[in-house]
């Protein structure tokens, strides 16, 4: 059985859960967490591309993503934890200060 | 059901199942402690896929690292006497309804598709070779300048947390 | 017999074998720690229990057993249970991929003496290292007090900032290897060619990582009883306790196993092979080997505890980023200038 298709659906399904999460979340450490399901997801893809395809590449690039998402997690989270400081709140309707 | 179907639709419910509870559940550590349980079945389809480098990178990458840093900032972000750590939902009506458009599109588009699938499947065994070789020979200048990143990140982490 | 069932057999009887010595190795571990404790201090330690309370062990664990299980009204109860679980998962499920004897040969089938040759052994490790942070921040924040809160988040930054150096110490036994196997590793140190007499300083970085990581003195501070209680498990009790309790212990097995593997030749007795015994009692010397480093790193480590001060907590961190950072990474640069003399 080919079950290339299945993996594919399981990474759209989390990809999915991760933009519902973005939408409906208004807490800032949700919302990254969320994002980190849509990171997530796109790796099965290109790892599950990468193991029916018989080449590695798909696995090089997922490595790369992975140390973005680090340095992407390490940014975002002193962003948070400064706008906590300033706001003394990580819901992200309560950080309007640039809408006027 | 062969032993390999069924350790696919264990993993796929892992996976499905806590990243519905991450995006659901009211509390912050609860969701944390859900995605935790989603890599690891991601951990586990790349096991199955024959990534088994790939998969012992996301435990310690994703598991170790990012959802360490991301408990910490729940524990910075909230009152520490306080356990109950808790956030509302908002906008599941039009959010369900864009989501369910382009989910229907994407899954009527992978499954009416005819995947073909080559015909000698990469070795596990030699995974963690190919990778190292692939990414010396071809992928040098981007793992350096992932180098770069790091140190960029690291340094714009710790001056952006500064007080 | 066919070979699937033989391997399932086989690998049922490795696991039941090296969970029971885990459970006696941790429980008599403890009565030595009392008992050297004990010496250091020129007291008796335990001796009422059994002769020389040999049996104390066994007691203990009947009084913990009996405890009442208190779980505080503002706890958070799922993670609160959960804790545990993760710490006595993560400590059992690492002893899978060390070595501790050859390959041996039963009825025409190679077996190796670990459970499980897998072909990125020592990142396995490194994984499950790094998720046992998450017992301790776990217990530490589900608690509801804040002296569990300081031990968890204490914890979590300081097996994170020591992970660095034990990776970047790792990474120069890898260049002599050329392996992630386990078993590849300590075949490569054949002879004299141990990793602690080739590289030292990789040596003591991993050592001081492998006490940071196990939260043992002079790095305890996460649980230091002055400051915090009892750190992260200051709300646990009974057989919640007991398991934060022997996960310490089988962590710190874990950790001079791996010590064993990685820098004292893992189960290599130097040249037994030119003694001219017959293969069985060849591959028991090995095996001897290497419970009698392991030993003797045991007993270092309990050593340790009772000979150094705790360091302050600015002092820990200064130690690991500035020091120990630095040195795994100079290591790194002389094991690769070592492997190409070599070569």
């Amino acid at each position: 059985m080919n079950l290339l298709p299945f993996y594919l659906i399981v990474s759209a399904f989390m990809f999915f859960t991760g933009v519902i999460g973005v939408m409906t979340r208004r807490n800032a450490i949700i919302v990254f967490m969320s994002i980190e399901l849509m990171l997530n997801s796109a790796n099965l893809t290109f790892v599950a591309f990468s193991s029916f395809l018989g080449n590695v590449s798909g696995q090089v690039f997922v490595f790369f993503v992975m140390a973005v998402a680090a340095a992407e997690a390490a940014v975002g989270l002193a962003i948070i934890i400064s706008i906590y400081r300033n706001k003394m709140t990580a819901n992200i309707d309560e950080i309007n200060i640039l809408k006027w | 059901m062969t032993y390999y179907t069924f350790a696919f639709y264990a993993f796929a419910a892992i996976i499905l199942l806590s990243a519905y509870a991450v995006v659901t559940s009211k509390n912050v550590i609860y969701s944390a402690f859900s995605l935790m349980l989603t890599f690891f079945g991601v951990a586990g389809f790349y096991a199955l896929l024959g990534a088994d480098f790939i998969a012992i990178v996301q435990l310690i990458v994703y598991v170790g690292g990012i959802l360490t840093l991301m408990l910490f900032g729940v524990m910075l972000t909230n009152k520490i006497t306080e356990t109950e750590i808790k956030t509302g939902v908002f906008q599941v009506l039009p959010a369900s309804i864009i989501i369910g458009m382009f989910s229907g599109v994407l899954i009527a588009s992978i499954s009416n598709n005819r995947w073909t699938v080559a015909e000698k499947l990469n070795n596990p065994q030699n995974s963690l070779v190919g990778i190292g070789s692939i990414l010396m020979n071809e992928y040098i200048l981007i793992f350096e300048l992932l180098g770069v990143l790091l140190l960029i990140a690291l340094i714009g982490a710790a001056s952006i947390a500064r007080k | 017999m066919n070979d699937f069932l033989f391997y399932i057999i086989v690998a049922l009887v490795k696991i039941v074998i090296i969970a029971n010595m885990i459970l006696i190795t941790v429980s008599y571990l403890v009565y030595f720690e009392r008992k050297i404790s004990a010496w250091t201090q020129n007291r008796v330690g335990p001796n009422r229990v059994g002769y020389l309370g040999l049996l104390q062990p066994f007691a203990d664990v009947l009084k913990l057993l009996l405890k009442e299980d208190i779980v505080p009204k503002v706890a958070n109860k799922f993670i609160h249970s959960m804790a545990p679980f993760i710490a006595l998962f993560v400590a059992f499920t690492t002893y899978a991929v060390i070595p501790f004897g050859p390959s041996i040969t039963l009825w025409g089938k190679e077996i190796p003496l670990m459970m499980a040759d897998v072909n990125i052994g020592i990142l396995y490790v490194l994984a499950l290292t790094s998720i046992g942070v998450y017992a301790i921040t776990f217990a530490g924040w589900s608690s509801g007090s804040k002296y569990s809160l300081l031990g968890g988040i204490r914890s979590s930054a300081q097996m994170i900032s020591y992970e660095i150096s034990m990776g970047f110490s790792i990474a120069g036994v890898l260049i002599f290897s050329q392996s992630l196997r386990p078993m590849e590793i300590v075949i490569a140190q054949h002879g004299w060619m141990w990793n602690a007499v080739l590289q030292p300083v990789g040596f003591l970085t991993f050592v001081v990582a492998a006490f940071a990581e196990t939260n043992r003195l002079p790095f305890d501070l996460p649980e230091a009883e002055p400051e915090l209680v009892g750190g992260y498990h200051t709300e646990y009790s009974s057989m919640k306790f007991a398991a934060f309790f022997l996960a310490e212990y089988a962590n710190m097995i874990i950790g001079s196993a791996m010590i064993v593997t990685l820098y004292l030749g893992g189960w290599q007795f130097p040249y037994v092979e030119t003694f001219g015994f017959s293969p069985a009692v060849t591959i028991g010397l090995q095996v001897g080997a290497f419970f009698v480093k392991m030993g003797a790193l045991l007993f270092f480590f309990i050593w340790v505890r009772w000979s150094i001060p705790r360091f302050r907590y600015d002092q820990l961190m200064n130690i690991g980023w500035k020091v120990m950072f630095p040195l795994s990474l100079l290591n790194l640069i002389w094991a690769a200038i070592l492997a190409m003399i070599m070569k």
